[in-house]
């Protein structure tokens, strides 16, 4: 893996790009069986002249308003089936290159939307606001995920996000109860998550003790510190326990743009702080020097080591760095959507945020793509239990983990691990 | 992946070691006893003061005192430790002059009531023993089980349905079918992490972190739909079980003490058995220390982790069908206290022998009983307890940490561990 020499190189390279013929008709029948899906199941079941009604504006948006849609429910369906089979269709025949995995996305994107349709068929429901919903779900997703990537871009395994959220999310609370100030919350928040991300970095880097262990001490400490101060403190005195929420701020002129607006631009700082975070790593990661001794240090540590890299303080840096994220993704869930700490509040996310991290293949780009998706799936379950769907909101629940496992086994296409990935460097 | 000291030891020679572990060496290891026990105790001595520590340090009471005098806030920080430790002890073995008395006496009811805190601690071990053989038996075969937590209340869903479908069978049969449809069920939810890492190389911690998640889901949808008691008003709660499914308890109402702590130190005798005196065993511990000379010697690899997966599984389950059986007798959301995570601390301070596991988890079963004393008298959260675990895991997995603190010197030869983390995806 390390050893490529030119020719395999070009090799790996040509797969990507062009598809085999035996692959660009099993995806046009993964297309094809979308579509029929949506005509016997969805299209069938529907009573003819049902109306669907989408709101298109979130609840409590007074700025880029935009009409209902109002759709007849069957003949919507029908024109989705006939947009997916022409597009299965030009697949099979021939092909769409390097833009086939978008085909298959939009496929899949026309499918959730007439699911939609059917679910909502004679009733009307918010999705606007469940696109919102869905993008404040994923900040923490996307945030966890990008911890993990700075951690294990370098080479340590972090499956401490988890716990450095909550603790974020505690302190975050706490601090900002008592000095009624969202900013110093922050920095309280994300200075506690950076401490444990040092005692993470400590344990993995200086006494090479399991990174998986370590992760699951800090995953352990956290639980019952947090806990601990929440039953002693927080419980007893509310006025510990009710920071500040940071609040939604319009962006001049961009909040104004009907559908998008409301979801994008008239939002939480925490999602402009995803934003931000997402472009700076990507850059940082792919485009700089310091990225590029990151990666060489999770790649190859020897290596970088006799080019002059100082492999520790490299892994230090980045683990810290890890920390500050997932210490602003802890503070999401007090000062940025709730305003109040409860016990296991994160509930897993930093888990799922590792998940992304996978499913994204350790590009942030990726795995906000996989936040997304993730938190989708979150406010899709929760809006359909509330239009009394029959499918029981658990099984929408699940959705991320099935995925996430899935892509694990290689099913879609494995990416790159970096190769020193949880191993400890010891210079010889 | 490649590890470099993997490749140095060449598979005859780790086969051979392993036969000839003769009675010879045995006064050899009697001399190390001390040194190989002196760690895990340091640890927890030294957990056990961190724990202090914080009760001291978050008392409120103490501040109070300090408001008077230096001298009073000290003496007041020393009370409380005292007077928590204190209930500690009496709730989790008794009170010596209490049990002193009833001895005297010779109440048959009293004795009991005197023994009953050191009973109901056996009670509490019960699910650690088995859930800690669980990630032991993993840690043995290079697998890390964080699924435990889910594998648990797969098993105890799948005890309570047996416990409660079937009807009409002696309790010698009843009993122990759906002790086994526990494990079975367990067993299940380990073979998918077990198989998807054994032949498509995806990592188990993420897998089983992923199974738990569902798990998770889906018992919340079984206990609210298909398994909900009739009447319970939407609360998602199984019905009771059949008497004739409970494990037998061996005293009147309020002493717990059951056969499920008996059934327990049996499985233990039938791992050690089977880890230490079997064909089987030896192969399963050579994949977890040596997967490299396991290849070499021409070992089964994917079906010894597979078998190790469902065994570590199956062990799982039967914490969550003595829970069902034992105590609860009917299924609810809050069943676990997060045995899953505490049971990585119990494999580890077990050093992953199944007399380790045993003793350690008679130690946390002991603390968790304890802390319930405490929590009463002291008024200091249960949580408490997982500090002081997180606390001994890391100093159990760092002994460095130990060595630094007591001024101990290093031994000659360090243990060697199992290899269990190489990247994610287990690319090759």
């Amino acid at each position: 893996m390390t050893t490529t020499t030119a020719p395999t190189t070009m090799a790996v390279h040509k797969t990507i790009t062009q598809t085999s013929p035996v692959k660009r008709i099993i995806y046009g029948i993964i297309e094809l069986a979308f579509a029929a899906l949506i005509l016997f199941i969805f299209a069938q079941t529907v009573p003819a002249g049902n109306i669907t009604t989408f709101v298109m504006t979130p609840g409590g948006i007074t700025i880029g308003k935009a009409p209902d849609w109002i759709l007849p429910t069957q003949l919507t369906l029908y024109i989705l089936v006939g947009i997916s089979v022409v597009l299965a269709a030009i697949q099979m025949i021939r092909g769409f290159g390097k833009v086939t995995m978008i085909v298959l996305g939009v496929v899949a994107i026309l499918f959730i939307f007439s699911f939609l349709t059917w679910q909502a068929s004679g009733k009307s429901l918010n999705l606007a606001g469940m696109l919102s919903s869905a993008v404040l779900l994923s900040v923490p997703i996307t945030l966890g995920a990008y911890s993990g990537i700075l951690c294990e871009r370098s080479g340590v395994i972090n499956i401490a996000i988890e716990g450095m959220m909550l603790m974020g999310a505690m302190v975050g609370a706490l601090v900002g109860s008592v000095t009624h100030s969202l900013i110093i919350g922050l920095a309280a928040a994300i200075l506690s998550s950076v401490l444990l991300a040092a005692v993470h970095a400590v344990l993995s880097i200086k006494y090479k003790i399991n990174q998986v262990i370590s992760g699951t001490v800090i995953n352990i400490f956290s639980t019952g510190m947090t806990s601990f101060i929440s039953q002693k403190f927080l419980q007893t005195n509310q006025a510990l326990n009710s920071p500040p929420i940071f609040p939604r701020i319009p962006i001049p002129g961009l909040a104004e743009i009907p559908v998008i607006g409301p979801i994008l631009f008239n939002t939480n700082l925490f999602v402009y702080l995803m934003v931000a975070i997402l472009i700076i790593l990507q850059v940082a990661l792919f485009s700089t020097r310091w990225g590029l001794r990151v990666r060489s240090v999770g790649e190859h540590p020897k290596a970088a080591d006799t080019l002059g890299i100082n492999v520790i303080k490299t892994r230090y840096m980045s683990v810290l760095l890890g920390g500050v994220v997932a210490g602003i993704g802890g503070a999401f869930f007090t000062l940025g959507n709730v305003g109040r700490f409860d016990e296991e509040m994160t509930a897993g996310k930093g888990f799922i945020g590792l998940a992304a991290m996978l499913f994204g293949n350790y590009s942030p780009l990726g795995a906000t793509g996989a936040g997304l998706l993730f938190g989708f799936a979150d406010s899709l379950g929760s809006k359909l239990s509330l239009l009394g769907s029959a499918i029981p909101p658990q099984f929408m629940a699940m959705a991320p983990y099935l995925l996430t496992m899935i892509v694990l086994a290689g099913f879609i296409g494995r990416g790159h691990v970096p190769a020193a990935d949880g191993e400890p460097y010891e210079k010889e | 992946m490649k590890k470099p000291d993997l490749e140095k030891q060449d598979a005859g020679k780790v086969v051979l070691q392993e036969l000839t572990d003769s009675p010879s060496k045995k006064n050899h290891e009697k001399k190390s006893f001390w040194m190989s026990i002196r760690i895990p105790i340091l640890a927890i001595v030294t957990g056990l003061v961190f724990g202090a520590f914080l009760i001291g340090v978050t008392s409120t009471r103490m501040y109070a005192a300090f408001g008077t005098s230096f001298g009073a806030g000290i003496a007041e920080f020393f009370k409380e430790i005292a007077t928590a430790y204190t209930a500690l002890f009496q709730g989790s073995i008794g009170n010596p002059s209490a049990m002193i008395s009833a001895l005297q006496s010779g109440n048959q009811v009293a004795i009991r009531e005197a023994f009953n805190p050191f009973l109901e601690s056996l009670v509490q071990s019960t699910p650690y023993i088995f859930a800690g053989l669980a990630v032991a038996l993993g840690f043995r075969a290079g697998l890390f089980n964080i699924g435990v937590e889910g594998q648990l209340f797969i098993g105890a869903a799948a005890a309570t349905y047996v416990g409660y479908s079937i009807t009409g069978l002696p309790q010698y049969i009843h009993m122990p079918l759906a002790f086994l449809a526990g494990a079975l069920g367990g067993a299940l939810w380990g073979f998918v992490p077990g198989i998807l890492k054994a032949t498509t190389g995806g990592h188990e911690v993420i897998n089983t972190i992923m199974m738990n998640w569902i798990a998770f889901r889906f018992t919340e949808w079984l206990l609210s739909g298909p398994m909900n008691r009739p009447g319970a008003g939407g609360m998602p709660i199984s019905p009771l079980i059949q008497p004739s499914a409970e494990i037998p308890k061996f005293f009147q109402s309020p002493i717990r003490f059951n056969l499920g702590f008996f059934i327990a130190l049996f499985v233990a005798c039938l791992v050690w058995w089977l880890l230490f005196k079997t064909t089987w065993g030896l192969n399963l511990r050579l994949v977890g220390t040596n997967p490299r000379a396991a290849k070499y010697a021409g070992l089964n690899i994917i079906s010894i982790t597979v078998i190790g997966m469902v065994l570590s599984g199956a062990l799982a389950g039967m914490a969550g069908a003595n829970q069902i059986l034992a105590l609860n007798h009917s299924m609810a959301l809050g069943l676990s206290s997060g045995y899953g995570y505490d049971s990585i601390a119990l494999a580890l301070l077990g050093n992953n022998h199944p007399l380790g596991v045993v003793l350690a988890s008679i130690l946390f079963g002991t603390l968790r009983n304890g802390a319930t004393k405490m929590m009463v008298v002291s008024q200091i959260p249960i949580d408490i307890i997982s500090i002081v675990q997180a606390f001994i895991v890391m100093f159990v997995a760092a002994p460095a940490i130990i060595r630094a603190i007591y001024r101990l010197r290093k031994p000659e030869k360090e243990e060697a561990t199992a290899v269990f983390l190489s990247g994610w995806g287990g690319g090759k």
